[in-house]
């Protein structure tokens, strides 16, 4: 009998301290504040580590703007190579100029150009771009890139630093002298 | 000090204070007492199961990749005395170590066929711990760690595979890195992450040779220590069905050790032969304005490739290849009829089903390859379907329906039990795997056509 009225007893001493316990015991207080302090010191070792291995920033001395040559020297319906801005210099039928980018946009081969066939090939997977970059054979997804062109007296420069991606090939894509 | 050890010259106390066990074990508890305090070999418990060290248990896969790591150590040490990993200079390092320093081509070598073979034989270990079973409790999470050590031996081996900094190399790499510009709003980022800028260049040959000799190595030396640790907790290596009752434990010492000691020089002379024979390749200096046709990935990634020549790369590079890890990952998790491990195959029914499988997968990726190569391609269907639905979701769905409904026939055609059933699409998914992966590497020729 006692025993079971101590039991009780028990209970209700129990209870009382479960209510006076504060919502915060110091406890959890120093238990959360560690808690708190490791993600933040875990934040900070991958914002470094994101930082160390992230891109280093252009490098400003590298030339900007090619100088690709006089218009006259481009005959219409040409391709011509520029290896060292990894582009190749298009001149359409109808005297327009294009700067098309050598990398194949499916997975970053360097396309060549058939002569012959009249259309660029990626030797990966074979994928054929027509001159002016629109895609002919799949598998590449979109027209290879092209970049900025600017022509003033007859002078032809071209931006490498504006390489402009493109779902598929428009007019305004041309530049006319 | 006692009256013994001050009559002993100073020689024999030193060696005595580094070895403290017997040198020359006389009886069982002399090998016993060896066992325990002899550094390497501590790892070994002292005493083992016989039935465990039956060769064709578990054929020495585990030991086997140890071994070539630790080759991949010495000899990696070895080529970073010579190895320059810059792009002007990398190339001709490996030049100079082939042609002017002794025995540098043979490093090489050896360096070049331990790491294809610690791929194939980590892969084996999979395998094999899969087949007996060797992933349900207490080795659950074990299987994990040994997913995240094949892992970091296929990067290992792919960072390296950028420092020769030749056209082979240099185009692997940007084929492979390429794949990740197809995950959607992260991929570009992503990638340049991975090359250290938007090109392969100077930073991603810094970045890779950093991975390569110092990260990759370091992080498996760690997983490598708990794998082992959770093979001893778990009580050693699965024990073959049948054996658990009539358990005759026998002394590590000679038992275990010289079985060890015989696969050990095996591998090794295997290593040396194909060292002697057939030298690393090193192509012409990397070009980044010409492609070499073809221009594949690295090898254990062909079936990757090939994938992305049937399927939209988002889908073939991307969400195929997540989803088998996700079920490698989970198979220690799935529900199952029975725990029952450590017999090949699991049962005669496990056999038959598996071999119907392999059969079924073999006929269905040999067909899907041809049909889709010259009959079928679904990006050029009529209507103007965009080609991620027509050549991406729509097999991807198909494909997921013929191995649900594959899975369906063993279950209730075939009467298998959990166990059976996912283990016949296991088999199913490993032999597309590497009808993939062969195609690949063997019949893929210039332009990525079909050749025999």
């Amino acid at each position: 009998m006692s025993g079971k009225k101590k039991k009780v007893e028990y209970k209700k001493a129990k209870e009382t301290v479960k209510e006076q316990k504060p919502k915060l015991s110091r406890h959890d207080f120093i238990k959360k504040t560690w808690k708190l302090l490791g993600i933040i010191a875990g934040v900070e070792v991958a914002a470094l580590t994101i930082n160390v291995l992230s891109p280093r920033k252009n490098d400003s001395s590298i030339n900007k703007i090619l100088d690709a040559g006089q218009v006259k020297d481009f005959p219409n319906n040409s391709v011509t190579p520029f290896r060292q801005g990894q582009f190749y210099l298009v001149r359409r039928n109808d005297g327009g100029f294009l700067a098309v980018s050598l990398k194949c946009t499916h997975l970053g081969c360097s396309i060549a150009w058939n002569e012959s066939e009249n259309q660029f090939v990626c030797p990966c997977h074979s994928s054929t771009f027509d001159i002016n970059g629109e895609v002919l054979k799949s598998p590449a997804p979109r027209a290879l890139d092209i970049y900025e062109i600017s022509i003033d007296n007859g002078l032809i420069h071209v931006q490498l630093d504006k390489r402009n991606r493109r779902s598929s090939f428009t007019k305004s894509d041309i530049t006319y002298v | 000090m006692d009256n013994n050890s001050s009559k002993e010259n100073i020689l024999v106390r030193i060696k005595k204070s580094i070895y403290t066990g017997s040198i020359n074990p006389k009886d069982e508890n002399d090998r016993i007492r060896l066992a325990i305090k002899s550094f390497i070999l501590h790892l070994h418990p002292r005493m083992i199961n016989e039935s465990t060290i039956k060769f064709n248990h578990t054929f020495g896969l585990g030991g086997m990749a140890v071994l070539l790591f630790v080759i991949q150590i010495f000899t990696g040490i070895l080529l970073r005395f010579v190895y320059e990993p810059f792009p002007g200079r990398a190339f001709d390092s490996i030049l100079y170590l082939q042609n002017e320093v002794l025995f540098g081509q043979l490093i090489r070598n050896i360096h070049h066929w331990s790491g294809i073979l610690l791929i194939l034989i980590t892969f084996l270990h999979l395998l094999r711990t899969y087949f007996t079973g060797a992933f349900h409790p207490p080795r659950q999470f074990n299987w994990v760690l040994g997913l995240f050590l094949l892992i970091l031996v296929v990067f290992s081996n792919f960072t390296g595979y950028l420092l020769p900094w030749d056209q082979l190399a240099y185009w692997a790499i940007t084929v492979s890195t390429n794949m990740l510009e197809y995950i959607p709003l992260i991929g570009s980022s992503l990638r340049e992450l991975v090359l250290g800028g938007s090109e392969v260049g100077n930073s991603t040959l810094l970045l890779f040779y950093n991975f390569h000799t110092g990260i990759f190595p370091i992080l498996i030396i760690i997983v490598m220590s708990f794998h082992f640790w959770r093979v001893r907790k778990a009580g050693g290596v699965v024990i073959p069905e049948g054996n658990n009752s009539e358990t005759k434990m026998v002394t590590t010492i000679p038992h275990l050790v010289a079985k060890e000691f015989v696969a050990a020089l095996v591998l090794i002379s295997l290593i040396l032969l194909l060292a002697l024979f057939f030298d690393a390749p090193l192509l012409d200096k990397a070009n980044p304005n010409f492609s070499p046709n073809p221009s594949k990935a690295p090898w254990y990634f062909m079936g990757i490739q090939e994938m992305i020549l049937h399927f939209h790369p988002l889908v073939g590079a991307i969400i195929i290849p997540l989803i088998l890890m996700l079920f490698l990952f989970l198979i220690p998790y799935l529900k199952y009829d029975t725990d029952k491990s450590g017999i090949w195959f699991y049962s005669d029914r496990g056999i038959s089903t598996a071999k119907i499988s392999a059969i079924t997968a073999s006929a269905i990726t040999i067909a899907g390859i041809i049909l889709n190569e010259y009959v079928l391609d679904l990006s050029t269907l009529p209507g103007n379907i965009p080609p991620l639905i027509s050549n991406g979701l729509v097999p991807l769905l198909i494909l997921l329906g013929i191995l649900y409904g594959f899975y369906k026939i063993i279950r209730n055609k075939y009467s298998a039990d959990k166990n059976e059933a996912v283990q016949a699409l296991f088999v199913f998914i490993l032999v597309s795997f590497i009808i993939l992966t062969l195609t690949g590497i063997i019949f893929r020729g210039p332009g990525m056509a079909l050749g025999f």
